[in-house]
């Protein structure tokens, strides 16, 4: 077909707001595509570059070795401190962070006054904005030094540093998010419960937070998937030694493996760190996958 | 689907044509070596392609032994060694030039009575077999060993000159020198390595045998936790002009400033 042909059969001459029309959705969907393409060049581009590697040095060694020594000079590429620790940390985060943000998310939406509200949410939105070097920053002037005095330990860099920082940043997340699904509970569930006879709090604990299920659980995935990914911040207040993970000692997360190394890595390390790369890569993977599954299952209920 | 063709190919055929206009015909110095002169090279080579438009100073970060190997293969101009050539290289036919010095300064905190360590010392500090300062004379503290990441020229320099290769016991592996500072001011039992040209007011730099890392100290060979910026090129085959150019700029007077500015020690007068 040659383009008069097409101009012919499209009726573009008969009518010009056609073409105009035909060429903005064209644009619109070169726009869109900008999105799909950045995640498929992503995605092609780990596995290309991050596979090899891992068959050089073998699924199992890599995977499941345990010791790390890139640059040695007979060098050892085992990520599973990486993988732990990044489990671990993010475990700890969770545990911390997800009961603190939602006995606030419940607060917040049921029982603050107005003008308390109305604060706090102020300052989780400020909390949300803080860049993560500056949260890194922090934690390295003053919660390094305070753990190492409180704790009693030589080095206060250590895998609780980075669960208390992590806690603490997924805090505006999980917050914001259970608000939303507890703000969402129709009026008339509480009404309900209250005219039986219930207390508020019996109230806000019994019908509204599981009326929330679903969203509470997508708040925490979304905690999850922060703290996983989160890589400057806690390459301030790590340590970032290649130990299996313990809660004092100093630790290497998956993310901060990528970024501490790459600056002057070379050939097989170099490969190995877009390895690691691939390898958080299918764990965020995993957690978007868990949250379309809540999100999905929430909209059926 | 056509129209989207066509219009990503006059994307891409007006990209090329932006693109396609930045390159245009320069003579080419070829570094390769060495990624802890990275910073001496780079800065040397921006002088002096600001100085030269019409020259392309390149530089290949892929460590000394291979910068090394790439000289006498002729696959570059100049290969760059953090290390002195050994015996065996010169003798293959490498002529290795001094550039500059590069002191590594042992730092503790501030508070630390202890203020002069042997290189032995320093050793057994870093790799575990002294953990408590009261071991070297100082308080009843447990040892934090501070380093820099794997890869890092200054941990590689340091670990080189003390003989802990693959061996420090790290509390932390921080990714730039002012990190491992912050860390080891805030930590009374921490004990860290920096460049000599960096900032140390907020800790305390050592003596290492009697001796205070300063410009002159590591110039005169005294101060011991040093190491040289080799410039290795082939004896036999002349340089190119423009290489040679460039080589006799890096090791003038000239560029002193530029090298010290990098952090290093410059040899030239």
């Amino acid at each position: 077909m040659n383009l008069k042909d097409f101009i012919a059969q499209k009726g573009y001459k008969d009518n010009p707001r056609r073409l105009m029309e035909d060429v903005i959705h064209l644009v619109f969907l070169v726009l869109g595509l900008v999105a799909v393409g950045s995640v498929l060049v992503i995605t092609i581009y780990l596995v290309i570059s991050g596979l090899p590697a891992i068959f050089k040095i073998g699924p199992i060694e890599f995977l499941f070795g345990t010791r790390w020594a890139s640059t040695a000079a007979e060098p050892a590429f085992g990520i599973l401190p990486f993988i732990l620790t990044s489990i671990y940390g993010t475990a700890g985060a969770i545990i911390i962070g997800v009961p603190i943000g939602f006995f606030a998310a419940v607060f917040l939406a049921k029982m603050a006054p107005r003008r308390i509200r109305e604060f706090m949410e102020l300052c989780i939105g400020v909390l949300a904005g803080i860049p993560s070097v500056v949260y890194g920053l922090v934690g390295m002037t003053i919660l390094v030094p305070g753990i190492r005095i409180l704790f009693g330990v030589p080095d206060g860099a250590t895998l609780f540093a980075a669960i208390i920082v992590l806690a603490v940043m997924i805090l505006p997340s999980v917050i914001n998010v259970s608000l939303t699904a507890l703000q969402a509970v129709p009026q008339e569930y509480e009404e309900a419960s209250l005219a039986l006879g219930a207390t508020s709090t019996e109230t806000y604990f019994r019908v509204t937070v599981p009326a929330a299920k679903s969203g509470i659980f997508t708040a925490i995935v979304l905690g999850i998937g922060r703290a996983i990914g989160e890589a400057m911040a806690i390459m301030m207040v790590a340590g970032n030694v290649a130990n299996m993970p313990s809660l004092f000692k100093s630790v290497r997360f998956l993310t901060t493996a990528v970024a501490s190394e790459m600056s002057y890595s070379s050939g097989l390390q170099r490969e190995a760190l877009f390895s690691i790369a691939l390898v958080l890569f299918l764990f965020i993977m995993i957690i978007n996958a868990i949250l379309n599954v809540l999100k999905t299952g929430g909209k059926k209920e | 689907m056509k129209k989207i063709l066509a219009i990503m190919l006059v994307a891409v055929l007006s990209m090329a044509a932006v693109f396609a206009n930045g390159a245009s015909e320069s003579a080419t110095v070829s570094t390769d070596g060495s990624t802890s002169m990275e910073k001496v090279i780079l800065s040397l080579a921006e002088q002096y392609m600001a100085d030269n438009p019409n020259v392309n100073v390149t530089y290949n970060p892929t460590g000394s032994g291979t910068g090394i190997t790439a000289a006498l293969e002729g696959r570059c101009d100049i290969g760059l060694s953090s290390r002195a050539l050994k015996d065996d290289e010169v003798a293959s036919g490498l002529t290795q030039t001094i550039v500059a010095l590069d002191g590594i300064c042992v730092i503790v905190n501030a508070d630390n009575p202890v203020s002069d360590l042997s290189i032995e010392q320093i050793a057994g500090l870093f790799n575990g077999t002294i953990t408590n300062w009261s071991e070297v004379g100082g308080n009843d503290a447990p040892v934090v060993a501070i380093g820099r990441e794997a890869g890092s020229g200054t941990r590689d320099g340091f670990e080189s000159i003390t003989g802990t290769e693959d061996a420090c016991v790290y509390s932390q592996e921080l990714t730039s020198t002012g990190a491992v500072i912050t860390a080891v001011s805030q930590n009374p039992g921490a004990i860290g390595y920096a460049s000599l040209a960096s900032n140390l007011e907020s800790v305390k730099a050592l003596t290492v045998e009697g001796v205070e890392a300063t410009e002159e100290t590591v110039k005169s060979g005294e101060y011991q936790i040093q190491r040289p910026f080799v410039f290795a090129t082939l004896s036999s085959t002349p340089l190119s002009a423009e290489a040679q150019a460039f080589f006799d700029y890096a090791v003038s007077a000239e560029a002193a400033p530029i090298i010290a500015a990098a952090g290093a020690v410059p040899v030239a007068e």
